[in-house]
């Protein structure tokens, strides 16, 4: 599948630019853990629920930890001595320190090998729970067997996660593979994952593990009647970006937005935070086998789609490289972009097409996440629908494997079911018209669709080389994507960053690794 | 004058609409949506198109002649601005009647994630060939983004010293932005900072009315642009003598 002739070299030459740039952040990442991080290992070792006044449990853990000056060792080695201390388990080690029983700070911190034995089973045990979902879906998958077209990616955001089941299953059986439950607007910037089934929520629904487990269980009923897996997609993004997905990874999720560079310009959350945060969750949704689904569409909701296509590239390459970093495989990452070109532009269709075409061949392994128009949706719906249908063309034409349906009433309000069946219709009569269309076409050498596929990789490969000299940090300092300038030190959550001590130990990274 | 919805003759009526109700496809589920179609107000109904979603949920596409009308000569809207100019014009009205920049701080704010409001209005670029504010010579312009606290945005707003505040609300579910518009009116009157500024309020389900009412000098819904925004913001500047 190369119609674009794109220069092999230069493609190696960007990789190699981004490499560095991720070796080089990979070197701060290591030295540091997060508030977030040692949440995600206590949920692992199985700490789950609230106190008295309704905060999480891995929360009341945590601050203990930063109050007792012990984060710098991980929440793993404190939460070993005390349960070899006091004969507890985990669970109720949090408990009384929910209760004001216990206090860390009193144990005197062995060395980590020799109490790391009893947290160190219970760490396999989890690890073995997500091995487990792991198998259990590449079990239905081959039981029903995965569908080859373009998977229908809908959301379902109602606030309420009954409802929001009911308007996926009816997706579902209209034709939807993916499930997406948009999250409560403000999820993202609460540094803790809310508890149990929630009926309220502004825009979307709160992520938390109950509403995870419901909808999954809807989900495989469905499926089995249709004899259809229908994957679910959540967000490991925010503040709580490796909780969630640990979470995910507990309840069998199959997709999740997991962005190295989204928090940051998008919700203002820091850098740093960002950055160490998006480490330890892509290695969970990694050894969980979970795509990722990179968020460089949005860059084109505030930038322009023609001047700034490069950055989305550059943006592709590095979110590769830290995704490789942490252990996640290409079949694991659906790297984003997005149908955003003004349609006032001409031949602003044939500058989608080469975009497009282009990412599938620089990320052939690469399950691409092509989003909808969304920032030239207007109010005529009309118009809508022949805007979604071009949309759908592409991605029929150029294999894009995650398709986020556009609909028609995308300015006006959250999708009514009505949006959702129209959009699957719009979506299924276009792949199966032109099922082979793009096995049928090449491109014009020099052409308008070559030649701009080739202006982007090379304007992405100089971009690259810019920030490797800068770093990272710096880069996101300057303003250079989606026109969001960030400070290394500024932002929400930057006071959740610690380094690791010496002794710091947190037994996941090996365990996933060795899996 | 009164007036009818027009299809291709004048006082025909036309009007389409279409609805999901929670019932089977069949020939019953037809019959209420035409009931319902004729209690909306519409005669001669044709539904024109049934596709059942799920077991117990139909899709349907209604045609019909409106039996309502409208007296459109005894209606009476205050729009939000009388007299828009373009960029130019706004920069020389600045210049000639309040003789220094004028401030604008914008912000997407509350738990709202949506920038394209404010952007579309303040961004250099702007859209849809409408440059915004921050390409205005007269004008200078701080876009916070989103997720703005309505307390960080009064801050940020008196660092600067603001002559005009614009909110941007795009996320309307439960009415979730009324509560976040009212409590910034609150927080400005305590502050004692109302009157002192000009505050304005925008989003796709945002009218001139509802601001209003909610204590805004004004509002911009759908198919506004910065030099509505701007042009309504520099002459109820110089009005209420803000200079």
């Amino acid at each position: 599948m190369n119609k674009l002739n794109l220069d092999d070299k230069k493609i190696a030459q960007a990789r190699k630019y981004a490499r560095n740039v991720a070796e080089d952040t990979q070197n701060f990442i290591d030295r540091h853990t997060t508030v977030a991080i040692e949440r995600s290992v206590c949920r692992l070792l199985g700490i789950d629920g609230v106190d008295s006044v309704g905060v999480p449990l891995p929360n009341v853990v945590v601050e203990h930890l930063v109050e007792s000056g012990l984060i710098g060792v991980g929440a793993a080695i404190p939460l070993g001595a005390a349960m070899e201390k006091w004969s507890l388990s985990p669970q109720e080690v949090a408990e009384k320190i929910g209760e004001g029983e216990l206090d860390l700070s009193e144990i005197k911190l062995e060395k980590a090998n020799k109490i790391s034995e009893k947290i160190q089973k219970l760490a396999e045990t989890a690890v073995n729970q997500i091995k487990s979902n792991r198998n259990r879906r590449t079990e239905l998958l081959a039981k029903y067997g995965d569908k080859e077209t373009p998977l229908l990616y809908v959301i379902v955001a109602s606030g309420n996660i009954y409802e929001d089941v009911t308007q996926a299953v009816a997706a579902a059986k209209q034709g939807a593979d993916v499930i997406a439950v948009i999250r409560s607007t403000g999820q993202s910037l609460l540094d803790y994952v809310p508890h149990g089934a929630t009926t309220e929520g502004f825009g979307g629904t709160y992520a938390t593990r109950e509403n995870f487990r419901i909808m999954r269980a809807a989900l495989d009923e469905v499926g089995e009647k249709l004899g259809r897996y229908i994957r679910l997609c959540n967000y490991a993004s925010g503040l709580c970006m490796p909780e969630i997905a640990v979470l995910g990874a507990l309840e069998r999720l199959d997709i999740m937005l997991n962005d190295a560079f989204y928090g940051i310009l998008f919700r203002d959350i820091n850098p740093e935070r960002t950055l160490i945060d998006q480490s330890f969750s892509r290695q969970i949704n990694g050894f969980a086998g979970i795509i990722i689904n990179t968020g460089e569409d949005n860059y084109l909701t505030t930038a322009d789609a023609i001047e700034e296509a490069h950055t989305v590239l550059t943006s592709q390459f590095l979110n590769e490289q830290f995704a490789l970093m942490a252990g996640l495989p290409e079949e694991q990452m659906g790297l984003g972009h997005a149908f955003e070109i003004d349609p006032s532009v001409t031949n602003g269709f044939l500058y989608e097409l080469a975009q497009a075409q282009m990412a599938r061949e620089i990320f052939p392994k690469a399950p691409l996440k092509y989003m909808p128009p969304t920032k030239f949706m207007t109010g005529d719906i009309f118009r809508g629908m022949v805007q979604n249908a071009l949309f759908n063309m592409v991605t029929v034409t150029t294999g894009q494997r995650i398709h986020l349906l556009g609909m028609l009433t995308e300015a006006i309000h959250t999708p009514f079911m009505s949006d959702r069946a129209l959009s699957i219709d719009n979506a299924e009569y276009i792949f199966n018209t032109m099922k082979d269309f793009g096995d049928e076409i090449i491109f014009r050498e020099n052409g308008k669709i070559y030649s701009r596929a080739h202006k982007v990789l090379d304007e992405a490969c100089e971009l690259l080389a810019e920030i490797e000299q800068n770093k990272l940090f710096a880069t996101l300092e300057k303003g250079i994507f989606a026109g969001v300038k960030r400070k290394r030190d500024g932002g929400k959550g930057r006071e959740g960053v610690f380094e690791k001590s010496a002794d710091y130990f947190n037994p996941f990274p090996n365990l996933l690794n060795k899996s | 004058m009164i007036i009818k919805p027009y299809g291709d003759t004048l006082e025909d009526g036309k009007i389409q609409v279409s609805f999901v109700l929670p019932v089977a496809d069949d020939e019953r589920g037809r019959e209420a949506a035409a009931i319902l179609a004729r209690k909306m107000g519409l005669e001669d109904v044709n539904v024109a198109h049934a596709k059942g979603l799920d077991t117990g949920f139909t899709f349907y596409v209604v045609y019909g002649s409106s039996v309502h009308d409208v007296d459109y000569g005894a209606i009476e809207v205050k729009a939000a601005v009388e007299n828009v100019m373009d960029m130019g014009e706004v920069n020389e009205f600045i210049k000639a009647k309040i003789g220094r920049k004028v401030v604008m701080v914008g912000a997407s704010t509350g738990t709202d994630a949506h920038t394209v409001g404010i952007d579309a209005i303040m961004n250099m670029k702007g859209f849809a060939g409408h440059y915004g504010l921050e390409r205005y010579e007269m004008i200078e312009a701080y876009n916070l983004g989103s997720q703005v606290k309505n307390y960080e945005f009064i801050q940020q707003a008196k660092a600067v010293n603001a002559d005009v505040l614009l909110v941007s609300q795009t996320v309307t579910q439960k009415d979730v932005h009324v509560a976040n518009l009212t409590e910034l009116v609150e927080m400005l009157e305590a502050d004692g900072l109302r009157e002192r500024v000009v505050l304005v309020c925008g989003g796709p389900r945002i009218s001139n009315e509802l601001a209003k009412e909610l204590g805004y000098d004004a509002g911009f819904g759908q198919g506004k642009y910065s030099e509505d925004v701007a042009s309504f913001a520099v002459q109820e500047i110089v009005q209420r003598k803000l200079i």
